[in-house]
């Protein structure tokens, strides 16, 4: 392990300062649950010079929902927050249904959404969820504010848009279309703490009060070296009625973006077969939750 | 204790230029000066002073002499290091000792009031729901913080609330009566 100083920033005035310091790649490292990066540190795969832990600085804090904003996520709230916080159970229940998969109570007691987007593993599991909603990437540093729309902050497996001296301060999401209702499932050998083999976020809007599909998102986990939208998936659904054998047609379409390896957890066959499975259950529980029979 | 000295221990007599590279990094543990923290662990106000990459495990453990928390993978997977951090159960290995500052932490010597134990440690006992031991401050910690916001769970629940834990003896059977006697006041 390389020995590293610590801050903790009380204002984001106070973090620009630091992250302007900022030689190269990787010398400031953002510290919110360390479930990720104390372990990385200590087996030498990250070698910041510092951490700056970001959870005393107030904005980074922010859970709240402004209606006809969205919900502003800040970075640094752990997922157990999230998960409880009644927006989220009430309007988006895939975030929801990530948050309580990131490891056990002790890690979702830490972890937070921002480190899961930062740290980029292809198969985080809050992401998927997030992009199926439109969710951007508010991202600061001394050189100002951008947003990105959080489809397009993945660069590859742990590589994202983020220049050293910048920060994720908050996620976005938009407000959930009316008439619409996601899910997100994971696959793993067992019942909890393990990496997800495949995981699918499904978002639908269907037009009111039928099961015609006006709008529809499909997002994976774990089968790209970034999370990414089943775009022919969604082509399937959009603009038709939902029906059992659709649902099996827009599963198969899933499969076109999947490009997943084969690893200790799983075949690139396997693999496959599974995003079909998880997109057609997926699917079935918005049809549920929006009380439409397939 | 350092982490260089540490790796130094493990590498007993590897080699001259192993012990070089140590000594090099002992220097430059020691360069980066160590950080004051100021925290509440089992309703004691604490000082002390910790190197920046130092646990909050190891700060306990090595600068405390609480021992009773353990460390088994040292990564999160395990839970033996669990310790209730303002009210909710988190893995102290996963937790700077830095970032300690101003918090209140319970260990599982904090468990017992008054030289009476508490009714977890007390049915686990009854229970039988040890062996080596070794998993049981984790499991304790664990369990004590989701009893206090949910007094009244179903098996699931608890089953849930200790899956970040784990045991290599019990089969965890034994574990789950126990916490499940307290809940229902039996214990
Ligand atoms: C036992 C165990 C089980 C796990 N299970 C799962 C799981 O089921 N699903 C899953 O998706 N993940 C899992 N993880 C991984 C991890 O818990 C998650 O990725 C978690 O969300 C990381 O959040 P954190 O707050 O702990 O991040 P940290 O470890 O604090 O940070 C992670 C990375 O992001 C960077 N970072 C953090 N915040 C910012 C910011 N605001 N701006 C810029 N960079 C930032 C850090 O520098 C670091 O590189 C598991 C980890 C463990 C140890
Ligand atoms: S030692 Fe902390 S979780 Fe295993
Ligand atoms: S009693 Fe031995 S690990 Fe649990």
């Amino acid at each position: 392990m390389k020995p590293f100083s610590y801050v903790a920033p009380k204002s984001l005035q106070e973090a620009f300062q630091v992250l302007a310091k900022a030689s190269g790649a990787g010398q400031v490292r953002a510290l919110v649950g360390g479930t990720d990066l104390i372990d990385q540190v200590r087996q030498n795969r990250r070698t910041p010079s510092v951490v700056m832990d970001v959870k005393r600085i107030p904005e980074m804090m922010r859970l709240d929902w402004i209606p006809g904003e969205g919900l502003h996520i800040g970075a640094a709230v752990p997922c157990t927050d999230t998960a409880a916080f009644p927006t989220v159970t009430e309007l988006y229940p895939s975030i929801q249904e990530s948050c309580g998969l990131v490891g056990s109570t002790q890690i979702q007691n830490r972890a937070s959404i921002g480190g899961n987007v930062c740290n980029s593993a292809p198969s985080a599991d809050t992401v998927p969820p997030l992009i199926s909603y439109s969710a951007r990437a508010v991202i600061i540093g001394p050189r100002g504010r951008r947003e990105v729309p959080l489809e397009t902050f993945f660069t590859g497996p742990g590589q994202n848009v983020l220049a050293p001296d910048e920060i994720l301060l908050e996620t976005i999401v938009p407000p959930p279309p009316p008439n619409s209702s996601g899910h997100y499932l994971r696959f793993i050998p067992r019942n909890e703490m393990d990496i997800a083999v495949v995981g699918i976020a499904s978002m639908i809007v269907l037009a009111p009060r039928s099961s015609q599909c006006t709008q529809a998102r499909i997002v994976l986990a774990s089968v790209a070296p970034t999370p990414v939208r089943a775009r022919a998936a969604e082509a399937v659904l959009e603009g038709k009625t939902i029906t059992a054998a659709l649902i099996q047609q827009a599963g198969e379409a899933a499969v076109e973006a999947a490009k997943p390896i084969t690893d200790v957890r799983g075949t690139i066959e396997y693999r496959k077969e599974l995003v079909k499975v998880l997109t057609r259950r997926t699917l079935g529980l918005c049809m549920d939750s929006l009380g439409r029979k397939v | 204790m350092s982490l260089a000295k540490e790796r130094g221990q493990e590498n007993g007599r590897k080699g001259f230029f192993i012990n070089l590279l140590i000594n090099r990094a002992i220097e430059l543990e020691e360069k980066v000066p160590k950080i004051a923290v100021s925290f509440t662990i089992n309703g004691e106000p604490k000082e002390i002073l910790v190197q920046p990459w130092q646990t909050l495990l190891d700060a306990m453990r090595d600068e405390l002499l609480l021992t009773g928390t353990k460390e088994g993978c040292g990564n999160g997977n395990c839970g033996a290091c669990t310790v209730i951090l303002n009210g909710r159960a988190i893995n102290s290995c996963c937790m700077l000792a830095v970032e300690a500052e101003g918090q209140k932490i319970i260990t599982v010597e904090g468990l017992a009031t008054n030289g009476k134990l508490d009714p977890l440690q007390q049915a686990f006992i009854s229970h039988g729901a040890l062996q080596c031991g070794f998993c049981t401050p984790g499991f304790l910690m664990s369990a004590r913080a989701f009893l206090n916001v949910n007094p009244h769970p179903s098996e699931h629940e608890i089953r849930l609330a200790i899956a970040g834990n784990l045991c290599r003896c019990t089969g965890y059977d034994k574990i789950v009566r126990a916490i499940q006697a307290v809940a229902q006041g039996e214990a």
